[in-house]
């Protein structure tokens, strides 16, 4: 954790520094994402949905979060 | 009309779900969402293949496929595209049935970039462990029927070969094989990438197969609406070829008309 309390992380690859005691969901919705169309991953491990708001993240979370894109 | 009966009342049930349509697309390489959207309206398919991929977190207000093409309305079947891994295919699998909640999935395991012809050691590894954790695995395989059994072993729902490496759209280059993986399966099988044009689903079709799933062929066609109503029609046509019955071919020969009553 860094001086000013923010936390360090990554997400998709990227890193990105987010507030301390910032949940998943808070997290998800301040990437301008919608938690109900994405999944997520973190740290490798799939979050359930329904667990999303309860999970806070922490310094060096490695996250992945995915959608549904044009396939064959 | 005795075809038409048959038409109306056949299905086909894959892990317990039912559908009338024997055609799954694919949402890829279309030039837009709403040209994909039109494509899979003609098409009549009431599966789509989606691939799995990371939301671009630089740019969240890009436009979604699922604003096209409704989940509620044509089945979402996740793919695993691009893993070479049964680890990685089931790392993207987990994902998707989070984003989906739905277990019914496409399990491909890659076994080189050139060919994109499945890793079957890998493929039949990661359909065990999926088949554990409870997903519904339609798997693309090769069209080898021993291994066909050894995926149905292992909770493959269906089984998937290739009838020509994927998006060659070189048409079925197996017809023999793949007529023995339907003669030996107890699942569904639907011939997965290869197809070209609409000879080739029909044909698929003929062989006794229980559906086709293509991408390329519609979303690389001059005009892809109008293949998809091509393919929608092969499909339907190889399908009611397949129930009629063909006639025994012959090396000569044999007149139409009666011979009897000639002037």
């Amino acid at each position: 954790m860094s001086v000013d309390g923010s936390l360090s992380i990554r997400v998709n690859g990227e890193h990105r520094r987010v507030p301390g005691g910032t949940s998943l969901t808070e997290m998800i919705y301040q990437l301008g994402l919608d938690p109900l169309r994405v999944a997520v991953e973190r740290n490798l491990q799939v979050v359930p949905r329904s667990k999303m708001a309860e999970v806070d993240v922490e310094d060096g979370d490695d996250y992945e979060i995915v959608h549904f894109v044009g396939g064959g | 009309m005795t075809a038409h009966r048959a038409m109306s009342s056949d299905s086909w049930t894959v892990a317990g779900r039912t559908f009338t349509s024997r055609l799954i697309v694919g949402t890829g390489k279309y030039k837009s969402f709403e040209e994909n959207a039109a494509a899979v309206e003609a098409s009549g398919a009431e599966i789509v293949t989606v691939a799995v991929r990371r939301v671009n977190v630089s740019d969240p207000t890009q436009p979604r496929l699922t604003d096209f093409i409704d989940p509620k309305r044509v089945a979402y079947l996740p793919n695993t595209a691009g893993c070479f891994t049964a680890e990685d295919a089931i790392r993207t699998l987990r994902l998707a049935r989070e984003a989906g909640g739905w277990n019914l999935v496409k399990l491909e395991v890659l076994g080189e970039a050139k060919t994109l012809y499945p890793n079957m050691v890998e493929t039949i590894r990661a359909t065990e462990v999926l088949a554990k954790e409870g997903f519904e695995p339609m798997v693309y395989c090769t069209d080898d029927p021993i291994a066909a059994k050894q995926l149905e072993d292992a909770g493959a729902v269906a089984i998937m070969p290739l009838g020509a490496p994927i998006g060659s759209g070189l048409g079925l280059q197996n017809l023999v094989t793949i007529r023995l993986i339907v003669e030996g399966a107890k699942v569904p099988v639907l011939v997965d990438a290869g197809v070209g044009t609409a000879s080739d689903a029909a044909e698929a079709m003929e062989l006794g197969c229980d559906g086709v799933l293509m991408n390329t062929a519609i979303a690389e066609a001059k005009d892809p609406v109008l293949m998809a109503r091509a393919m929608k029609a092969a499909v339907e046509a190889g399908r009611l070829a397949y129930l009629a019955g063909r006639m025994q071919k012959r090396r000569y020969a044999d007149p139409s008309s009666p011979l009897a009553g000639l002037i």
